[in-house]
């Protein structure tokens, strides 16, 4: 089990309210979460990733365990705690005022 | 009893302004996907409680939304615009080759017979379209390959194709317009495609009068004439009486022919609307009046355009109109509508010859649509 924090505008356009949870098979890796929840959330899918190159869109971060993981591999392994559901995988909206 | 909605994507969100056929009180709705842009909103002619709007966002890219209620309830639909092939350069603002990269949906133009069809003009400039309700998009890529698309460059708003016109006579005849690339026509559905520029003028680019390279900020027709076209351009004011073969300047008397907006009264198809703008750097009224100018002449006197005045601020007025915000209703009298940067849709139930704020105080207009219903 894999909680993933939204920002508010996913949450909405995902029609979810607080944590979602999601179900990975195999390793915990940013591209395993991410292509369940957008598997799960079909909506979601472009606005996260880019479609075709699935890069993390420029405005968006990946923190885990207080940590930016936005510049990591896509397949490197998320903490033991992510993988655990003890902590969860925080997508965010940069500061870029707006 | 007949009645109007209004479609205004603004800045921060979409909002639907409703009356009855008087146009005397109105009620507002929204915002709808408040804290996104909305680019533009557009109701299908064959199904009017079909509605499509753009929804995009700097943090989350683009989204497309669809209604088959008027606006009540909305559904995510598909998002995902990929280039067809390799989509190559176009030029950046110094001229350098730049990378093609998809960034949003300006524009949306139902089909005029069937609700599942929508065309897209996107950024950068691209057209697509879906044929099963939105779910899936596809480019026409005989636009964008055509072969003048390397020398198509962004104006200060991006490389943007922001006016789609159905040709309500021949269907397969469309006109689109690009910033800053210029206007072209297909004749065949939207397989191929000319650019549709001579008479153009523009001293902001190398060669003035090239075939590509104008900065069109918007075309208007009326379906009774399509083979009428007007163009309001980054400066001047146009017309062709030829499906675009040919233009001439008709701005006349206008106190400035820079401006966004231009369209035609729904049952006078030489009757036409401008709101002059100062210039391309100030983006403001001249004068701080806000005026509408309408000549009866579709520009063909030359001195014939009146200002219209009453009900719109006259003084201390610096806001903008964007160039898919104005719009008419089909009632008797003609219906004109427009927002503004500073908020305010206006509304005239005279064809123009008085008018009063709809609403005030929305976040910065972007488009405005309009709706007559039966």
């Amino acid at each position: 089990m894999i909680r993933v924090v939204l920002p508010a505008h996913l949450r909405t356009l995902a029609r979810v309210d607080g944590e979602v949870v999601i179900q990975i098979e195999g390793q915990a890796t940013q591209r395993a979460v991410l292509d369940a929840l957008e598997a799960r959330y079909p909506v979601l899918q472009g606005t996260i990733r880019d479609y075709g190159t699935l890069k993390r869109r420029p405005y968006l971060r990946f923190f885990a365990c207080e940590e930016d993981w936005s510049h990591e591999a896509p397949d490197a392994p998320l903490p033991a705690s992510v993988a655990a559901g003890t902590e969860p995988f925080l997508v965010v909206g940069a500061m870029a005022g707006g | 009893m007949s009645g109007v909605r209004v479609l205004v994507g603004t800045r921060k969100g979409a909002f639907i302004l409703t009356s009855d056929g008087t146009r005397d009180r109105w009620d507002v709705n929204g915002p709808h996907f408040g804290g996104w842009e909305m680019y533009h909103l557009k109701g299908s002619p064959a199904d009017p409680n079909r509605l499509y709007a753009s929804q995009t966002s700097g943090w989350f890219g683009q989204v497309m939304q669809r209604s088959n209620d008027g606006g009540k309830t909305w559904e995510a639909v598909g998002n995902k615009f990929v280039y067809d092939g390799v989509p190559g350069t176009h030029q950046w603002y110094d001229g350098t080759p730049h990378p093609w990269e998809f960034k949003r949906v300006w524009h949306l133009e139902p089909s005029l017979t069937d609700p599942d069809t929508v065309y897209a003009g996107v950024e950068d400039a691209a057209m697509f379209r879906t044929t099963d309700g939105g779910q899936t998009w596809h480019e026409l890529k005989g636009l964008r390959e055509h072969g003048s698309g390397k020398f198509w460059q962004p104006g200060a708003g991006g490389l943007g194709l922001h006016t789609i016109l159905i040709d309500p006579t021949n269907p397969r005849r469309i006109f689109i317009a690009i910033s800053a690339a210029g206007a072209f026509r297909t004749d065949d559905g939207g397989e191929t495609w000319r650019p549709i520029n001579k008479g153009l003028v523009s001293a902001q680019i190398p060669n003035p009068t090239a075939e590509v390279g104008h900065c069109v900020h918007r075309l208007a027709l009326h379906k009774s004439r399509p083979d009428t076209l007007f163009m309001q351009k980054h400066w001047d004011v146009m017309r062709s009486d030829n499906g675009g073969d040919q233009w001439r300047d008709v701005g006349g008397n206008l106190p400035t022919d820079f401006g966004f907006v231009i369209d035609v009264h729904a049952h006078e198809p030489e009757t036409i609307y401008v709101v002059p703008i100062k210039s391309d750097s100030e983006h403001y009224p001249p004068e701080g009046k806000l005026r509408v100018y309408r000549s009866r002449t579709g520009g063909n006197d030359g001195n014939d355009w009146e200002a219209l005045t009453k009900g719109l601020p006259q003084q201390d007025c610096y806001v903008n109109v964007l160039r898919d915000a104005m719009a008419v209703d089909a009632l008797d009298k003609c219906g004109i509508y427009f927002g503004t940067t500073g908020g305010q849709v206006y509304a005239s139930a005279d064809a123009g010859d008085t008018w009063n704020a709809i609403v005030r105080d929305l976040p910065a207009v972007l488009s405005v649509e309009v709706q007559t219903l039966k």
